[in-house]
C-alpha cells in the first residue's frame, strides 16, 4: 500500500520535474514546479514523515514558488514560448545528467539493493520538535541567524541605489 | 517498501536538476532546478531516517535543508533582480562582466 502510494507520487514528481526543466514557457515551468514539490511532499507522507511533508508544502509551495513567480513578474518574463530558453549545449547537459544518474543509481543499488523500510510512524511534530530542541539546538540557532543574515542581505541588495 | 525506491527517485530528481542547471539560460529557471536538487537531498534524508528507525534525526536535517533552501532562494532572487535592473536581462550566458552594475 505504502509502496504503491510512494510510486504514484514519485512518478508524478519525475514527470513534473522533467516538464519544469524542458518547458519553453517560464511561467508554466514555475507552475509545474508546484506539482513537482507537492508530489515530493506526498512521497514524504508515504515515508511516514508527515511534519516534513507539511513543512514542504508550507515553505516550498507557499513561499518559494510564490517568490519565484514574483521574480518572474518583476523581470518581465514573457508568457509566450521562448525557444532560446534552452541553450545549444542541452545534449551535452543531458549526457552529463545521464552518466551521473547511471553512476549514482548503480552505486545506490549496489549498496542498498536488499534493504527494506519497515513502516513505522515517527514523523509527528512532537518527535521532530523534541529532536530539534533536545539534540540540535545549536544548529537550529545558527540556522536562524543564517536566515536573518540572508533576509538582511536580500533587503540590502534590493535597496541598493545606483551610484553616481 | 524497498529502500532503493526512494533512493532511485532521489537520484532521478537530482539528475533532472543537474540537466536544468546546465541546459537552461534564464537564471530563474536555473534556481528552480536548484530547488529540485535540494528536494532530492531531502528525499534521501527522509528515506534513510525511515530505514534506520532512530528518533527522526534525518527528518530534522531535512527541515534544516528546507530552511536553507528558503534562505538561498531569497538571496538568489535578490541577486537576479539586481542583475535585471543593471542589465535588462536575466540571461546567465550574457552576464559576463563581474563589474558593478552602474
Amino acid at each position: 500500500m505504502t509502496t504503491a502510494l510512494f510510486s504514484v507520487a514519485g512518478a508524478v514528481a519525475v514527470v513534473a520535474a522533467v516538464v519544469v526543466v524542458v518547458s519553453r514557457r517560464i511561467v508554466h515551468a514555475a507552475l509545474w514546479l508546484v506539482l513537482a514539490l507537492g508530489a515530493v511532499a506526498g512521497c514524504f507522507g508515504a515515508l511516514q514523515a508527515e511534519f516534513v511533508a507539511l513543512v514542504q508544502i508550507l515553505v516550498y509551495v507557499g513561499a518559494i514558488v510564490v517568490l519565484v513567480l514574483f521574480a518572474l513578474m518583476l523581470t518581465k518574463a514573457p508568457m509566450k514560448p521562448l525557444p532560446e530558453l534552452t541553450t545549444g549545449r542541452s545534449p551535452f547537459a543531458a549526457g552529463v545528467a545521464a552518466v551521473l544518474a547511471l553512476i549514482l543509481g548503480a552505486g545506490v543499488v549496489f549498496a542498498f539493493g536488499n534493504e527494506k523500510i519497515k513502516p513505522v510512524t515517527d514523523g509527528s511534530a512532537k518527535t521532530v520538535g523534541t529532536q530539534i530542541f533536545k539534540n540540535w539546538v545549536l544548529p537550529f540557532e545558527v540556522l536562524s541567524v543564517l536566515l536573518l543574515a540572508a533576509l538582511i542581505g536580500a533587503i540590502a541588495l534590493s535597496q541598493r541605489k545606483k551610484e553616481d | 517498501m524497498p529502500l532503493v525506491l526512494p533512493l532511485l527517485l532521489a537520484v532521478v530528481l537530482f539528475c533532472i536538476g543537474v540537466y536544468g542547471v546546465l541546459a537552461r539560460r534564464n537564471v530563474i529557471t536555473m534556481l528552480m532546478s536548484f530547488e529540485l536538487m535540494l528536494n532530492a537531498v531531502n528525499l534521501n534524508l527522509v528515506a534513510f531516517d525511515a530505514w534506520r528507525v532512530d528518533e527522526a534525526t534525518g527528518q530534522t536535517l531535512a527541515i534544516f535543508v528546507i530552511t536553507l533552501a528558503a534562505a538561498e532562494i531569497g538571496l538568489g532572487l535578490a541577486i537576479v533582480l539586481l542583475l535585471f535592473r543593471g542589465h535588462g536581462h536575466v540571461d546567465a550566458d550574457a552576464a559576463r562582466d563581474l563589474e558593478e552594475a552602474s
